[in-house]
């Protein structure tokens, strides 16, 4: 196996773009990418893009194809991957694999959802897609209800409080309002959030990730050739994933997401590291507590302690593990497909030193976590600026 | 030789329906609802498009002073017409006394075919067709049960009569903004119309009246300093505002036209029956800045100056307030039953 690294990154604004749709935003975040990496196109040899669902979304099935023609790299292979909100790091992964398999020398690995054409109720039913159809979906479940009743189990089990819950959205805003691109930019309080609407008890409109327009790209090659492209490339020092069952009821526990813990536990072996050695980390906020309970399966802290963590500001940018820096899925949005991308950009951008006002100092190890459904999927990776 | 208007009259029917009974009984946030809307006008079982299109052309009439066979347009705008084919425009002119001599249609765009109609009546008097033209907009506005748009698609009418003698408000310029964005639509045949939701926001409402204003402004080489009164279309209380502060218009400037918040959206009605407030109040020598908007989309900008004669003739009409005010609420059930949503069997 060989190591891999990450050479060129590139990125749209996430929100909403009523004028552009989804072949534009990919080829924007690519273009981006190429010109990051110093590349020309040819050197691509492979296009593996992460997307949910372009066909509810917006009619476009065959991604693939759609990207390599957008981009111009006919007739180089194209894959798409999915695996609901979790597609993006399915991608990177599928990339990663065909790098150090020693069959390809340079990959380019995306993910792009364009969400905005359907109604708020088009799209909650869209994304329902990703839970058990048969068994939650028909049934009348949502996304926000499977996280409220995760929330309000572990509200019950470990006094976590919603005030604690809020809390995690108001650091990602305040991230956010310092990412160029992302969709939220203005600092909330918790009084805000508890004062929004609420969705699915106890989850208000604010603890609710956004529906967003975005893509993101990566620009993969050998570790050993990054060098060549830039003074600054980022190892892939661990790529791993986990599958547990659709359905939330099928599970042990509502108050932990068991693919985190196997995927981030073979992440920790594949990288040498333990938790503590992680200096920032973008993880999954699509709602509050997947944060918070995130926190818990990651080994930021102990189980049920996620919200003295927040409370304790220990994952506020400059403490002791700063989480979601870009503003996460809540602030710098969640088009679903790119997410798991969307993670990796702002976790090179970090290890690079190139996060502005967001830079988090001497950050060496970053970790990205990206759930699809409530955890039915997880794939975790770990980079380094170090080899 | 100058056009302007020379009398005008709105009609809102009494009924109230609060928005927060709306809300209760669809299980909305009533927080969230009270940022946009407080109450909207409801027409009751025996009232249309026409039958306030003619309540409010009587006022239009009698602030004028004319004799109604000297009116030879009326145009009426609204998307609620009784009839898909048989014009509302010629029922009105019989009502009020204008047949047979004139010419009548009646028009549609979603919330400014009332704007659409003064532009067309306006220009047949500045080509010296006609001297006195009598344009409306009316609707008996109608939104989905438990769609958004319920908690203010509403009934109310405007009627301005335009001619060169008499004026009391004379048009400056007028400038439209104008593209196919289709953020609210009603199909042939469909009892409801269908929205884009967010996307009626910036791409559409937005977009159109901020280009309208600034188009208007700098055709008649104006800044917002020059005007006293802005009346942008409402359809909640917070849009009209937000395009306000986008632009730099002081609060104090758009207010005095805001009157969803008591009446709800009466689409076509919106914007006259907001101009009407203003013009209820304005001072001669002053100015206003009149902005509509209709989703599909476009925006039709007009500045007035107010003239001298306003004084005394707004003295013979009804004003907008005494129309807000003079209210009954009802509930749900009876809204219900008015708007004709209860469908009986047969």
């Amino acid at each position: 196996m060989k190591d891999v690294a990450i050479v060129g990154i590139g990125i749209t604004k996430f929100g909403e773009h009523w004028d552009k749709g989804i072949k534009e935003l990919a080829v924007e975040s690519g273009v981006k990418a190429v010109e990051d990496a110093g590349i020309s196109g040819e050197e691509i040899e492979l296009i593996v893009g992460g997307n949910m669902s372009g066909g509810l979304f917006t009619g476009q099935e065959h991604i693939g194809a759609m990207l390599a023609d957008a981009l111009g790299l006919n007739p180089i292979p194209a894959i798409r991957t999915e695996a609901a909100c979790a597609s993006g790091s399915l991608a990177l992964r599928v990339g990663y694999l065909a790098i150090a398999s020693g069959r390809y020398e340079c990959v380019a690995v995306g993910g792009v959802e364009k969400m905005t054409d359907l109604t708020t109720g088009q799209v909650t039913a869209t994304l329902a897609g990703a839970m058990d159809r048969e068994n939650e979906a028909y049934f009348g479940l949502t996304f926000p209800g499977v996280f409220a009743l995760m929330a309000r189990r572990h509200m019950y089990e470990f006094k976590t409080k919603q005030e604690q819950l809020a809390m995690i959205a108001v650091k990602n805003h305040r991230n956010g309002a310092k990412n160029e691109i992302a969709h939220f930019r203005n600092e909330i309080t918790v009084e805000d959030v508890l004062n929004s609407p609420l969705v699915a008890d106890p989850l208000h409109l604010l603890d609710c990730s956004p529906i967003s327009d975005g893509a993101a790209t990566v620009i993969l090659v050998p570790a050993e050739r990054a060098k060549k492209y830039t003074d600054t490339p980022i190892y892939i020092k661990a790529s791993t994933q986990a599958s547990d069952t659709l359905a939330l009821f099928d599970r042990a526990s509502l108050t932990r997401i068991d693919a985190t813990i196997n995927a981030v536990r073979k992440a920790y072996k594949q990288a040498k590291i333990t938790a503590k050695d992680v200096n920032v980390a973008e993880v999954h906020d699509c709602f509050t507590i997947a944060e918070l309970i995130a926190y818990e399966d990651l080994g930021f802290c102990k189980k049920g302690e996620g919200g003295k963590l927040i409370e304790n500001g220990e994952t506020e940018s400059g403490a002791k593990i700063p989480v979601n820096t870009s503003g996460g899925l809540k602030a710098k949005a969640h088009p679903v497909g790119a997410t798991g991308i969307a993670e990796i950009v702002e976790l090179v951008k970090q290890l690079r030193n190139e996060a502005g006002k967001r830079q988090v100092s001497n950050a060496t190890i970053g970790l990205a976590h990206n759930i699809g459904g409530s955890g039915a999927t997880v794939c975790i990776h770990i980079l380094s600026n170090k080899r | 030789m100058a056009v302007g208007v020379v009398g005008y009259g709105v009609y809102i029917p009494r009924y109230r329906i609060r928005a927060q009974d709306i809300a209760k009984l669809w299980g909305s946030d009533e927080k969230r609802l009270k940022s946009l809307v407080g109450e909207k006008a409801v027409a009751g079982l025996d009232e249309d498009t026409v039958s306030m299109a003619v309540e409010a052309s009587l006022n239009a009439i009698r602030m004028a002073g004319i004799d109604p066979e000297k009116i030879e347009a009326v145009f009426v705008g609204s998307e609620s017409h009784p009839y898909a084919v048989k014009p509302t425009a010629s029922i009105v002119a019989e009502a009020i006394g204008a047949t047979p001599n004139l010419t009548a249609v009646d028009m549609e765009f979603a919330c400014k075919a009332g704007t659409a109609a003064w532009q067309n009546v306006i220009a047949l008097i500045e080509a010296k067709r006609i001297s006195y033209g009598l344009a409306i907009g009316s609707d008996t506005a109608q939104g989905r049960p438990g769609d958004e748009l319920e908690y203010t698609a509403a009934s109310g009418a405007g009627a301005y009569i335009f001619g060169s003698d008499g004026i009391i408000a004379e048009l400056i310029d007028m400038y439209s903004y104008t593209t196919d964005t289709p953020d609210f639509w009603r199909r042939e045949g469909e009892d409801y119309p269908r929205h884009g939701g967010r996307f009626t926001g910036i791409p559409a409402y937005f977009t159109h009246v901020i280009s309208a204003t600034k188009g208007l402004l700098e055709k008649t080489n104006t800044t917002i300093d020059d005007y006293d009164y802005f009346v942008f279309h409402q359809p909640n209380y917070k849009f009209p505002l937000k395009a306000a502060s986008m632009l730099g218009i002081d609060k104090k400037k758009i207010v005095p036209s805001i009157v969803v918040d008591k009446i709800g959206n009466t689409y076509s009605g919106n914007v006259p029956i907001g101009f009407a407030k203003v013009l209820d109040i304005a001072k001669p020598g002053q100015k206003v800045l009149v902005t509509s908007f209709g989703s599909g989309a476009g925006s039709d900008s007009f500045s007035f100056i107010i003239k001298e004669e306003i004084v005394e003739k707004r003295k013979k009409i009804k004003r907008v307030d005494e129309f807000v005010n003079d209210k009954v609420y009802i509930d749900y059930a009876t809204y219900a039953k008015f708007r004709k949503k209860i469908k009986l069997g047969r």
